[in-house]
């Protein structure tokens, strides 16, 4: 079997002016999987579900969801184009979720299934623990991916996005 | 946070790295989006109200049999493993 490898394809940090969103676009068709790995804050009071943007596509999105909070465990789907629970202004100053999304040979001819990962930081009893399978039900190979903080909030600054390829070959 | 909602794009083939103010369309569709988030949130907190309050009658309903809480907390335990 061959060595997977991970390739660093681009990367952004939010400046002192936030971001309502953070785009990667003219990803190259050269990898096998595509990574995005993110530690994100936004400036909202609470905690927000972000959204997610697909060769600038916001429907044919549904998911499933497995959310820990420190005390429960619930499940959710849904139809959207949502992901997953972000740190807000309401949690300890300074800290950030970190998020990985993973996207399985995003060149394929089949519709694109995804999944999410991701934590909530808080020096408190609730934090957020998700796990979510998402599909995207779209043929065509993924060129650019959106995140958006969800509601009309901003990224807050120092909010990080790095987009890798793996390659198996 | 500025006023402008402002929009980061990172091209993949140049690693350049643009912001920009959104356009009247683009904060359309935040706004819109905005709005189908909050129905979401809503539907999930019914979500876990609604367990916590199944939770909570199942919970009586065993209290009523006789059962301690102890007992409830055992039969979870046990359950779950």
């Amino acid at each position: 079997m061959a060595n997977p490898t991970l390739f660093q394809l681009a990367t952004t940090t939010v400046g002192s002016g936030g971001a309502s969103s953070v785009t990667f676009s003219s990803i190259p068709a050269t990898y096998t999987d595509l990574v995005v790995k993110a530690s994100i804050r936004t400036d909202s009071a609470s905690n927000l579900t972000g959204l997610i943007t697909l060769n600038g596509s916001s429907s044919s999105f549904s998911f499933r969801q497995l959310e820990g909070n420190g005390a429960s465990v619930a499940s959710y789907n849904g139809t959207t184009n949502a992901t997953n629970t972000e740190n807000g202004t309401g949690t300890t100053a300074s800290t950030f979720s970190s998020f990985e999304f993973y996207f399985p040979n995003y060149t394929s001819a089949n519709n694109k299934s995804f999944s999410i990962d991701s934590v909530t930081e808080n020096n408190a009893t609730t934090a957020y623990a998700d796990l979510t399978a998402n599909l995207w039900s779209n043929t065509a190979a993924i060129t650019s991916i959106a995140l958006a903080p969800g509601s009309t909030a901003n990224f807050a600054q120092y909010s990080t996005f790095y987009l890798y390829g793996i390659k198996n070959s | 946070m500025t006023d402008t909602p402002i929009a980061i794009e990172v091209d993949c083939s140049t690693g350049i790295a643009t912001e920009r103010p959104l356009t009247a369309d683009e904060i359309a569709a935040r706004d819109a989006a905005a709005a189908q988030a909050e129905a979401d949130a809503k539907a999930k907190a019914e979500a876990d109200a609604a367990q916590a309050a199944q939770l909570a009658a199942t919970n009586a309903k065993l209290m009523a049999l006789g059962l301690t809480q102890a007992d409830i907390d055992a039969l979870l335990k046990a359950a779950k493993a």
